[in-house]
């Protein structure tokens, strides 16, 4: 039981303090140790546990580290995995408060963010790649079409992600119930 | 009673900002710039810098910050505190709700939908960090090769060589520190 904990509240201390380039990163990263290495959650779930992190107020790794510890620890897992998820910056900021100046013209960790950028974004990438394949593979072609229309309204139109996460909601439930009495009438 | 103070204003923050860190910019702005002048303009813009620069959700960056520079380490806590508050409440019920309900077709049929559009957000949010640091001048001629090379390589490590995704974000800093230092 205690190394559960102790697995979830290191793993988030480990993921937060290299979290770089927003929470989208650190579902990313969550998803490929609690998924692919650890096998503790399933492929489908995660997406859902990101749907959650992401259509609920708040930071998103913190409401993503919330679902995944509640997953697997009930509420001492939420505890672990959040104080886990709040460590690593909040010992660094309160670092750099006392040292702003001097971290702000250092040329050294300047150069080593920018390069790292690069690494996050063909993380992300890598990750939209395999869940793009599975919802292609699955031939349902409406999913497809709402994929490009949810990017397009996210991307190019800069719509608000929680009218988004709406939208499609509601779409999901019309669907749902059509296919559902369409089944019934047969 | 300033640990209040401290501790409502960021509760509210986590409260209200959907979406992630950007949606949580303007909501910081408004709360320790405007409403109370804990910080002037020129220090939020430099939090703005540090949280980018550094691990972590910007809402839990700028509380640790803000708590630190007008009430010391307690008031860091409370602010911290306060903003991750409403995130447990909210997404811990939803948490509940989902593992009760996920069998029903309904909850199914729902989050079936959602999944692609969440797919399509995530690829939103990697190139809208993508473009910039490959074409900082929003051109195709602006084209920073460097950049372009270490997300080339990185890209094929993990999918080729199923390398350790930390070990790549360190390694393509690394390679970018050694090249600066070069030239």
């Amino acid at each position: 039981m205690n190394h559960k904990y102790r697995q979830l509240f290191f793993s988030t201390l480990y993921l937060s303090a290299f979290t770089f380039g927003g929470g989208y990163v650190i579902i990313t990263l969550l998803k490929q140790k609690f998924v692919d290495k650890l096998h503790w959650i399933d492929d489908d779930e995660m997406l859902d546990y990101v749907a959650i992190a992401q259509s609920s107020p708040g930071p998103i790794a913190v409401n993503g580290a919330i679902v995944v510890g509640y997953k697997l620890g009930g509420f001492p897992g939420i505890l672990a995995a959040v104080a886990g998820a709040i460590i690593p910056p909040f010992v660094i900021l309160t670092m750099i408060s006392f040292f702003y100046d001097a971290f702000k013209d250092s040329f050294a960790i300047q150069a080593l963010l920018k390069g790292m950028k690069s690494g996050v974004c063909a993380v992300i990438l890598s990750v939209v790649f395999d869940m793009t394949s599975g919802i292609v593979q699955s031939h349902d072609f409406i999913l497809c079409i709402v994929m490009v229309l949810a990017f397009i309204a996210n991307y190019f139109l800069h719509t608000n992600v929680i009218f988004i996460i709406l939208a499609v909601a509601v779409f999901g439930v019309i669907r749902t119930l059509l296919t559902e009495r369409k089944g019934a009438s047969k | 009673m300033i640990y209040l103070k401290l501790f409502l204003a960021f509760l509210q923050i986590g409260a209200f900002s959907f979406g992630g860190g950007y949606a949580a910019m303007p909501l910081i702005q408004a709360q320790t710039v405007e409403l109370y002048h804990w910080l002037t303009l020129s220090d939020f813009t430099d939090l703005v810098t540090i949280a980018e620069m550094t691990p972590g959700p910007i809402a839990i960056n700028a509380a640790t910050f803000v708590g630190n520079q007008v009430a010391g380490i307690p008031g860091a806590v409370i602010a911290t505190l306060g903003v991750v508050l409403p995130s447990c409440l909210f997404v811990t019920i939803l948490a509940i709700l989902y593992t009760r309900y996920r069998k029903l077709s309904l909850m199914q049929g729902v989050l079936k939908s959602l999944r692609p559009a969440v797919v399509a957000m995530i690829l939103a949010a990697g190139l809208s960090i993508l473009l910039p640091a490959v074409f900082p001048l929003g051109t195709l001629r602006s084209v920073d090769w460097l950049a372009l090379l270490l997300f080339l390589g990185a890209f094929l490590l993990l999918r080729w060589k199923k390398w350790n995704p930390i070990l790549i974000m360190v390694g393509c800093g690394v390679v970018e520190l050694i090249v600066e230092l070069i030239h």
